[in-house]
């Protein structure tokens, strides 16, 4: 039996009288990578901001590590805006979750600079966030969050608004990153592609109010490449996304 | 340094047309002086002039001082209390309304000829805009950045200082630049109403022994201490806040 790192029972959300979540029951196991991907607005960055301690179900429970999650802090989380802050220098940004949860300054500073070396990032240290580009941008908050070395890493569409080379990049940086990395990841996004690259098991969401549509596992091998792409087996899988998400395939 | 070279051109021009206005028409001194006689006049009482400048410019400096902790007090306290926004933030509006010159006769009834009245009604003058400042700049803090600090499990403290104050401070400084400008005025009326020294003094004083020159010798000196006190917080913002600035290309 794999070990539950984090799952969420009969979770049901409404926001201003709009039904978003119905009764979702997820089961995330410890290390793997899960992708949850829907139509736009169906509920997903809700659902993460649940899994992150941010918001409260009105039915239902989250649980991390099989007990109640009733608190943010616990997980590491990327919205799907970077969020750095104009007046702190790239590597000050870097370094704000560990800062924030009380770790001393000089202490994160110096876990920052050595990230942004292992990244290949280190030349953007000192300057300012305005003078990235979106992709440098995602990298640094991605960072941020890593950073924070947090057993579970909770993405929010985090390549959404790079241009689709760029997103490209990033993606495959963010399979090395996951390598060193020993956390569960949940991402969401609303690219199939994506989802199905860098995850073993991708959930489809329902238009709203959001449920389980399908529970896909992606046997590709690992490490993978963006080759993996070029696959039969890939093109299995995607038919099989597309055609619960409604869209011919 | 180049950017001042046009309003210093167009303050010589006009001083030059203003001279030569003066002396073709030739304008008896006490209506209007020129430029070189309000100088000579200047230059002739030099030692007091600068002497009451300094009570007026204590005035207007320990006001504004006062009138930023009580606007930021204030600000905060209305920013973190929704009763203190409906109680306190409608009567702080209508006290606008009050025109501060007719109160600084009661200040000066109260509290004597010495300074404690300027100081008051230099407060009265300042402390809105500081106000609305901290309101507004609280107010326009992304909440996406406060879920930020929250998924970092950033105690409220540090979610303050870390994000709220550096975010609030364009905005701050905003109403800080307005209020420094205000400082000035304010501590002139105080000393117009009721006082035995300072430039507010004299200018009354020169004013009723037709001594025209000086008067204008007096107010250039209050102008130049506007603008001092306002390159002083442009300083400070610069040294304090470099990313609220508009970097210059």
């Amino acid at each position: 039996m794999p070990v539950l790192k984090l799952a969420t029972r009969g979770v049901s959300v409404t926001k201003g009288g709009v039904h978003i979540l119905d009764e979702i029951d997820l089961e995330v196991e410890q290390g793997i990578f899960l992708a949850l991907i829907g139509p736009s607005g169906a509920g997903k960055s809700t659902l993460l901001g649940l899994l992150a301690g941010l918001e409260t179900p009105d039915e239902g429970v989250v649980e991390k590590d099989g007990s109640p999650l009733q608190r943010p802090g616990l997980v590491s989380y990327m919205p799907q805006s970077d969020l750095l802050l104009p007046w702190r220098s790239v590597l000050a940004n870097v370094s704000l979750g560990l800062e924030a949860t009380g770790v001393t300054k000089r202490e994160a500073r110096e876990r920052a600079t050595k990230a942004l070396q292992r990244f290949g990032l280190e030349e953007f240290a000192k300057v300012s966030p305005a003078a990235l580009s979106g992709g440098m941008r995602s990298r640094a908050a991605l960072l941020r969050t890593a950073l924070l070395e947090r057993d579970v890493l909770l993405l929010d569409e985090p390549f959404g608004a790079l241009d689709a080379l760029t997103r490209r990049s990033l993606q495959s940086w963010l399979l090395d990153v996951r390598e060193t990395l020993a956390a569960t990841i949940v991402l969401v996004t609303h690219d199939v592609d994506e989802a199905l690259l860098l995850a073993d098991r991708v959930i489809v969401l329902t238009a709203r109010p959001a449920r389980v549509a399908l529970d896909l596992p992606v046997d590709l091998a690992r490490p993978r490449s963006m080759e993996v792409e070029t696959t039969e087996e890939f093109a299995r899988l995607k038919r099989k996304l597309l055609g619960s998400l409604g869209v011919a395939g | 340094m180049r950017r001042a070279v046009p309003p210093t051109l167009l303050a010589l021009l006009m001083l030059v047309l203003w001279e030569a206005v003066v002396r073709i028409f030739g304008i008896p001194s006490f209506l209007l002086p020129g430029p070189v006689a309000i100088v000579e006049a200047f230059w002739g009482s030099r030692g007091m002039l600068l002497a009451q400048s300094v009570p007026t410019a204590g005035e207007a400096l320990v006001g504004f001082l006062g009138a930023a902790v009580a606007g930021t007090v204030s600000g905060l306290l209305i920013n973190r209390s929704s009763l203190a926004e409906r109680s306190l933030y409608p009567w702080l509006v209508a006290s606008q309304t009050l025109p501060v010159i007719a109160i600084a006769p009661v200040l000066v009834t109260w509290f004597g000829y010495g300074p404690l009245p300027k100081v008051l009604v230099v407060i009265l003058f300042c402390f809105f805009p500081i106000t609305v400042a901290t309101v507004d700049g609280l107010r326009a803090i992304d909440p996406d950045l406060i879920r930020l600090m929250r998924s970092f499990g950033a105690s409220r403290w540090r979610t303050f200082f870390m994000v709220e104050v550096p975010g609030a401070l364009p905005f701050l400084f905003g109403g800080v630049r307005l209020a420094v400008t205000y400082s000035v005025v304010g501590a002139i009326i105080g000393e117009w109403v009721g006082s035995s020294k300072g430039l507010g003094f004299l200018m009354i004083q020169d004013k009723n022994q037709f001594e025209i020159p000086r008067l204008f010798a007096e107010i250039a000196l209050l102008s130049l201490m506007g603008i001092t006190l306002f390159l002083l917080v442009a300083l400070a913002q610069r040294l304090i806040a470099p990313w609220t600035l508009k970097q210059d290309k």
